[in-house]
């Protein structure tokens, strides 16, 4: 295993069967992350972002399956291990996940404390009353007062439930969390108390955090690194001061120019006109050209690699050939 | 690449006199009594939705209500178009000359300058006003009934109104399909709302919504459900819609940053009441009311040497129940600048509620309910 990388993701290919054809959700995703480092992946809906979380879990959903690739954490490959060997070995210890939309992720029926003691002693072997401990100071580091052990989710708020989650992902000291649209539920105020959270966490814990959202402003509030998924496939990736500043793939360009600013002139806001790609049967060549304003016949006939265009930055766009 | 014009670039509009004045509304839900509360015959509690606002929307103008869940900007969406019952309140409404006959024919009198109080109005007298009051949701998947064709879905309106001739709403439907970009036409209107993407679901609830004609849409999220890279496309629909037939539209969003794009006005709610009010720029630019500060400093955005500092939210504590609103200014248990401003205030915010007034510095037009910044001796 090379020095730093934490995690690994090779070629991955994870595709669904379904009785209408083949979808494939990620087709060929390649990326590392390093210790304490924090990448942000974006895309529109049905980009891959998500069954790119959940193949990293071992969760994707049948008739999804992985199909090619690799993904190495500790030297393991998590695509070649069984069911039961993810859940003693990965899951919770090495890799957590925070759900999209904490609100259901919660039991009703179980106290806070309860569902957190779970995890602590099922997956942790941890006895009851050193879970208790561990409960309060888990809730503590997501600044909860420790008596919400006590509660039942329908007696908190959005943004306390979510904390709580994230405690719950932060049980068994992962190095990975893979949170996926974290925010997106909550209030605007609430959704910034979070973010800060995360970045108080990341920095004290030195956490690698998966942020996984179709919101670019988010990433840009906690992400060092960016990958832009469009398809199924990286269209854009790099470190965000590049990603944000100079935008390589016409995608990237495109979903910047499409996000209302707060502050500056108001200038046009533009859309990116069509679909997303329908993936059993996506388009050839550049899966993004019948989108693109920038398409041209080759763009059509063959699918550009990910081309180097700056340190650390890589863009598939044939309009990037020999940059870099 | 398409784009949609931003209000300034737009110039100044021709706007009209009001088309709606709302005044006083309140929309107050009963809580279910206990036994115990029935038997010490305590009095009855509410959750109070909306308590008390005012505010005008002018002919052809596109008004905002923004505030973060639960501060009524739905349930007031939704009380104006009689949806739900307002509790209390006048919502003066000007409806198309046309229908001023038709209207007097059912026995609904006109005041002496053409408006109507649409919470006066018996509900089985409403519906020829269903024609000028529209709504699209925010949820394309759920407003769109599964078991229509595009089609049916077009033209049950026209059917239920009594317009046109089987082959003219025919037309008018094609027609609408064509304005949304739904083309070719024929090609949509056989299919069925999950055959359809959510952008072009949310296109068929705008074309659902105009095909009326109506003076008044109010637009409840209409893109807060659809992909950033489509929402633009979205918007720039209803606005051209709006300067077409001069329609006007109550757009109701918690994201300020899409209210500075498309709006004119602006007012931002919290907890049922009107906080802050006036042109929409101004307002985000130069907010006044410490909740307008804590939610635009919340608002993230596209720039990542944001990473490097935690974003500092001016605010305390969490939103309280509707049911148990905090005496005085509502808003003064969360305030930051009430603890600076301490000994001047202590004996107003939490007692007093301040009324929505223009404040001591700022436009003309801005009003704003708080201690602070409204004159008081």
């Amino acid at each position: 295993m090379l020095s730093g990388k934490l995690l690994e993701v090779e070629d991955l290919k994870t595709y669904f069967y379904t009785l209408r054809g083949i979808v494939r959700a990620v087709d060929g995703v390649s990326f590392s992350l390093r210790k304490g480092e924090i990448l942000g992946i974006a895309g529109e809906s049905g980009s891959g972002k998500s069954t790119l979380a959940w193949s990293i879990l071992g969760l994707v959903p049948p008739p999804g399956r992985i199909v090619g690739g690799s993904i190495m954490i500790d030297g393991m490959d998590l695509t070649k291990m069984g069911e039961a060997e993810l859940r003693k070995r990965v899951r919770w210890k090495k890799v957590s996940m925070v759900f999209q939309g904490a609100m259901n992720v919660l039991t009703p029926v179980y106290t806070v404390g309860r569902q957190i003691e779970e995890v602590l002693t099922i997956h942790g072997r941890m006895s009851r009353s050193d879970a208790r401990a561990r409960i309060y100071e888990l809730l503590e580091s997501v600044g909860l007062h420790r008596s919400i052990a006590d509660r039942y989710p329908h007696e908190l708020s959005g943004g306390q439930k979510q904390r709580v989650v994230i405690a719950m992902a932060l049980s068994l000291e992962p190095d990975i969390v893979i949170a996926d649209e974290p925010t997106t539920a909550l209030d605007v105020v609430v959704q910034a108390q979070i973010l800060n959270l995360l970045k108080k966490l990341a920095w004290e814990k030195n956490l690698s955090i998966i942020l996984i959202t179709h919101d670019l402003s988010v990433i840009a509030e906690l992400a060092e690194t960016v990958m832009i998924m469009y398809g199924g496939k990286i269209a854009e990736y790099g470190p965000s001061d590049r990603v944000f500043s100079q935008p390589k793939h016409p995608y990237t360009q495109a979903l910047l120019r499409a996000i209302p600013r707060l502050r500056g002139p108001i200038d046009r806001l533009a859309y990116i006109p069509g679909t997303p790609p329908d993936l059993r049967n996506p388009p050839t060549g550049c899966r993004f050209h019948p989108r693109c304003p920038k398409a041209f016949d080759r763009c059509a006939r063959e699918e550009p690699p990910l081309f180097r265009v700056g340190e650390n930055h890589l863009s598939a766009c044939w309009l990037n050939e020999g940059e870099g | 690449m398409a784009s949609v014009a931003s209000r300034a670039a737009l110039g100044a509009e021709v706007l009209g006199g009001d088309v709606l004045r709302v005044e006083d509304l309140r929309v107050w839900f009963p809580l279910r009594r206990t036994i115990t509360e029935l038997v010490t015959l305590r009095p009855q509690r509410y959750v109070k939705a909306v308590d008390g606002i005012t505010f005008n929307v002018k002919r052809g103008e596109v008004f905002c209500l923004v505030g973060e869940s639960g501060c009524g900007k739905t349930t007031t969406g939704k009380a104006i178009l009689r949806l739900v019952e307002p509790t209390g309140g006048t919502a003066l409404f000007k409806p198309k000359s046309e229908l001023v006959e038709e209207l007097e024919r059912k026995g609904i009198s006109l005041e002496g300058d053409g408006f109507v109080d649409l919470f006066r109005i018996p509900r089985r007298k409403f519906k020829p006003l269903r024609r000028e009051l529209q709504i699209v949701y925010q949820d394309p998947y759920g407003s769109l009934n599964p078991r229509f064709t595009i089609r049916r879905i077009l033209e049950d309106p026209l059917i239920i109104h009594g317009i046109g001739s089987r082959q003219e709403r025919e037309e008018m439907v094609a027609k609408m399909l064509e304005s949304v970009k739904l083309t070719p036409a024929s090609d949509f209107m056989d299919r069925y709302p999950h055959q359809l993407s959510g952008g072009q679901r949310q296109r068929v609830a705008i074309a659902r919504a105009f095909i009326l004609n109506p003076s008044l849409v109010v637009a409840d999220e209409p893109v807060s459900m659809l992909d950033v890279s489509i929402r633009a496309e979205i918007l720039e629909l209803l606005l051209s819609f709006k300067e077409r037939t001069g329609t006007s539209l109550i757009f109701i969003t918690h994201d300020l940053a899409v209210a500075r794009y498309i709006c004119d006005r602006i007012a931002v709610m919290y907890l049922g009441k009107i906080v802050e009010l006036g042109d929409a720029r101004a307002i985000i630019e130069r907010p006044i009311h410490p909740y307008t500060k804590a939610l635009v400093a919340a608002i993230p955005e596209p720039d990542p040497t944001n990473r490097t500092r935690l974003r500092e939210v001016p605010i305390k504590g969490e939103v309280p129940s509707a049911a148990a609103i905090p005496s005085g200014c509502r808003f003064h248990p969360r305030c930051v600048e009430f603890d600076q401003d301490h000994n001047r205030l202590k004996d107003m915010c939490p007692v007093k509620e301040p009324p929505l007034e223009q404040p001591m510095e700022g436009e003309p037009d801005r009003r704003v309910a708080c201690w602070r910044y409204i004159p008081w001796s």
